[in-house]
This record gives structure tokens, sequence and C-alpha cells, in this order.
């Protein structure tokens, strides 16, 4: 072989060696990205808890202030909103309060996984760390984030309706379906933005058309005839139905399971394939 | 340990707005193309055949003009830039001293910030621990150091990067420009734990513009010119070529 990598035998040295590819297949350098990321858990911990820190740097209410400010949207909402549509609050206010956390977490993975290289220029052009690790860095951050609006969930919930033990749990694998998603969205959106610098608004454009068209502000029930088509096959329905039907007491449809596994099989493939060819193009693009 | 280019070539694609934009690539708006070849990209050779080989012991100086190449040449040993074409081999642990100061957290306290550097520099949590004493030693920032870093003075952030950035013992060690720390009386402190680093280095690949340092650091010089690798040999010669030409 033209070149060589060590062995991982040496668990203490993480860059035991830079290597650089010549003869090895494409593939078979992507996928030891991909593997080499998930050994720098420690620096993608770091990244994106330095991210959030950031975020609520001495302001006074820290931490707590990215909650308030959620909180008083959500009670807002529920209470127009609620009046508009002449809503039982008992109904409306939890499945808008999931719906809206768990929507700012869908918006912020996907937005922010377009900027994941880009972002990450000063690095990138500085040190040869695994491409893996900026897309990782975006998902834990947008979890990191959501956990703080959990603890609206947990007041509102156990105020309204609260979910059963399963319910919850079901919730979180719905959560973690979704991250093991963010993961090729960040990788793939992030290695077309940094060629396509048009992108990145595309898609933010996309994503607010996409929220109207989601049933986060309004009931999947009150939607009839041929637009239930389009929540049918609304992939972002899909996937919000996946954590928040279990917190309110329903059953995922199977249709939902269905498209949300299509697209994670076809996602990671297509992103897999995408990686592979252009992952050393990246650093040329920033 | 060895570094090994076979006739690497660096590309730079250029792309202009237009290039950039999905939306044109997509739907083939925008005014109409003026000039020729309207979906050729432009390139920019940063490197043209480069071949050479470094081994143990090798302590190779970068001399040419702005834009020769020397940076795009370190980055590709450091492996940011895989070539276009031709063939690298690198094997032992690499470390580029380039900028000290990346990825430091203002917020994060000194401690912290040895542990955060030390990962990007590929150590693992325990092993930066245990250069804490050294660390401390070095910067003599005694109580600072478990502050955060935006209340040190832009010397003092200095004086840490630089002792985190040379705490570790790579294989081949790729700098450019010569790196230093602080006011006078630290300097001298710092180019001698720098030289140490340096030395204990099985490989070094340095650029600098200045003759004196690569004289004094290295045994061997290549000589770029617009990414064509003209001579390659004893530093001494290699200056004196390229100091003549200037």
């Amino acid at each position: 072989m033209l070149w060589e990598r060590p062995t991982y035998e040496d668990e203490a040295q993480l860059s035991d060696a830079v290597l650089l590819p010549t003869r090895r297949s494409n593939y078979w350098l992507a996928w030891h990205d991909l593997f080499d990321a998930s050994r720098h858990w420690r620096l993608i911990l770091h990244l994106s808890w330095q991210d959030v820190r950031q975020r609520y740097r001495r302001s006074a209410l820290g931490p707590l202030w990215l909650t308030v400010s959620v909180a008083v949207q959500i009670g807002s909402l529920g209470l127009v909103y609620g009046e508009l549509f002449n809503l039982n609050l008992s109904v409306y206010l939890p499945h808008l309060a999931v719906g809206l956390t768990v929507w700012a977490m869908f918006a912020a993975t996907i937005n922010d996984g377009c900027l994941c290289f880009i972002a990450a220029e000063s690095f990138l052009k500085q040190v040869a760390l695994p491409k893996g690790i900026f897309p990782a860095r975006v998902v834990l951050r947008s979890l990191i984030t959501f956990a703080h609006d959990v603890v609206i969930l947990v007041v509102v919930l156990a105020i309204y309706s609260p979910p059963s033990v399963l319910g919850v749990l079901a919730s979180l694998l719905g959560i973690a379906i979704f991250a093991v998603n963010g993961l090729w969205i960040g990788l793939l959106f992030g290695l077309l933005s940094a060629r396509f610098r048009d992108l990145a608004p595309i898609v933010g454009s996309v994503l607010q058309v996409a929220f109207f068209l989601t049933p986060v502000i309004w009931l999947e029930s009150s939607i009839h005839g041929r637009m239930a088509v389009l929540l049918q096959l609304n992939p972002f329905a899909a996937f919000l139905s996946l954590v928040r039907d279990p917190l309110l007491s329903h059953m995922p449809s199977l249709q939902s399971f269905l498209i949300v596994a299509g697209i994670t099989v076809v996602g990671w493939v297509a992103t897999f394939l995408m990686f592979a060819r252009f992952r050393g193009r990246i650093t040329y693009w920033l | 340990m060895r570094i090994d280019l076979q006739n690497v070539d660096i590309d730079f694609p250029i792309y202009d707005a237009r290039t950039r934009s999905l939306k044109h690539r997509v739907l083939g708006l925008g005014p109409p193309r003026v000039g020729p070849a309207g979906h050729h990209r432009v390139l920019v050779r940063a490197l043209r055949g480069i071949t050479m080989t470094l081994t143990d012991g090798d302590r190779l100086g970068l001399v040419g003009r702005n834009g020769a190449g020397k940076t795009t040449l370190l980055r590709v040993m450091t492996g940011i830039y895989e070539p276009v074409a031709g063939r690298l081999q690198v094997s032992g642990r690499v470390a580029s001293l380039t900028n000290i100061t990346m990825g430091m957290d203002m917020e994060g306290t000194g401690y912290e910030n040895i542990v955060i550097r030390g990962l990007m520099l590929g150590l693992t949590r325990r092993q930066s621990l245990e250069r804490v004493e050294d660390i401390e030693n070095f910067t003599e920032l005694g109580e600072y150091l478990n502050l955060p870093l935006r209340t040190y003075s832009a010397g003092m952030l200095v004086r840490l990067a630089f002792a985190i950035s040379t705490s570790i013992n790579p294989e081949i060690l790729i700098m450019d420009e010569m790196i230093g720390a602080g006011d006078k009386a630290f300097a001298e402190k710092a180019t001698k734990r720098l030289e140490r680093m340096m030395a204990s280095a099985n490989i070094l690949v340095v650029a600098s513009h200045s003759s004196e340092t690569l004289r004094r650091l290295c045994n061997k010089a290549a000589l770029l010119r617009q990414g064509e690798l003209i001579a390659m040999g004893p530093v001494g010669e290699i200056l004196r070529r390229y100091e003549s030409e200037n």
C-alpha cells in the first residue's frame, strides 16, 4: 500500500499519524474519517458545549434565558391560537409546546448543518481533523439546546397530559433517530454548502415554508381532503410524529415509521457516496 | 519516519459568484456568459509535480517568494490539502505549529484550555493533564490559570498558547515561520523551549523568509518558485542561490 495508517492499538495517541490518501479507496477513507471522528468524542462534546455556552455568556439569567424566551413564545402562541382556532388548551398547549421545541431542534440542526464546514474553516485549514467531527458538533449542540427546553415540556405535560414512561422512552428513541439523520444532513448539506454558497439561505427558506406545512401550530385533526395528502407525505411531520405522538399518548402511524426509515437509509447511502467522492475537496472549497 | 511526495499536484478551483451558486448551476439563470469556455472552472495550480523524500534527521527549510507555494506545501504535508494528482505518503505523528491560539476558548480557564488545546493537538485528556505542571512552570501564570482567558493580556494569552503548543513531541514538526512569545526576557526562554521541541522531532519542515533562521535550524533547503520545486539540497547552497536570484 502506498500509504499506511497505524492500527489503533495505542489508544493513547489519537493522531498517531496523519495519512494521506492516494491509492486507498475513497470509501475506505470516508469510513475512516467517520470512525476517527467518533474517537474524538471528547472534542466534539467540548466544541458543542462551547457553542451553547457562548449563547448565554454572562447574561444575568444564564442558561435559563434560552428556556424563558421559548416558554414565553409557547405561552403567547398557545393563548392566541387556542382562542383563534377555538381549541381546548389541555389538548392544544401540549401539542404546541412539544411541536415548537422539537421543530426548533430540527431547524437548528438543518440550518447549522449547512454551515458546519464553513463555520469551521479556521480549524479545517490548520489541522487535519476528521471531517465527521463538525456535523456531530452541530447535532450535539441542537440536542443540548433542546435539553434546555425539556423543563418547559415537563411543566406543560405534567399539568395537561402526563405521558407514560413507555411514551417518554419511545419519544427519546424518536429523538435518537432524528440525531442519526442529523449527522447525514450535516455531512451532506455542509459539504454542498461549502461548494455552493447559496444553498444555506435556500434551505432556510424551505424550512420556513415547511414549518407552516407541518402540524406544529395546527392540529392534524383540523386538516381534511386533499390537503391531508400533504401531511402524509411531509417528512418533517413524520419525524415530528415519532417524537411527539408518544409523549401525547398516541401511537405514531406506521406510515411515519416507514417514511423515517426510508429517509434514514436513503439519506445515509446517498451521503456516504457523496462524502466518499468529495471529502478531500472540502478544504479546497473553504 | 518519512514524508514522501511523488509528482504531487495541487490545484485550487477559483469560483466566482456564479459558479458558487446552486441556483445558477441548476437553473442556468443569470446574464449570458462572457468569454470562452463557459463550463470550465478556473484553476490555479498551486503546486506542480513536487517530488521529494524526507527521512529521519532531515531538517528542511522552505524558501521562495510570497505565493511560491510554501504554505500550501506545508498544508499538504499536514494532511489538510489532499493531492489532486500524484502520491503522498506520510508516516509519523505530525504536528503543525501554525496558528497556536486556534480553538482556544476565551470563556474557559487556563487549565480548561490546556485540555481543550490538547484535544486539538491530538492528545488525550490524560496526556494533557500530565503536561499541566510543565505548562505551569513555563508560563509563570500562577493563579491566572484559574481565570477565564478573556481576563488575560495579549502577552499572557500568547504565553499560554505557546506553552501548550510546544508541550507535545511530534515525530514530524511543521512550522510556517518561527513562532515566538512575549517580551524580550521571555522570548529567550521561549526560543529555547521551541528549539528543544524541534530537536526532538525526527523530521522538521519550516518555511521562513529569514535566511539566518533557516541556516541555524536546517540542514536542507528547498527552493520553490510558482509552485515548482526548483532546487533542493544543502541549506547553504540553496540559500545562496535563492539570495542571488533576489
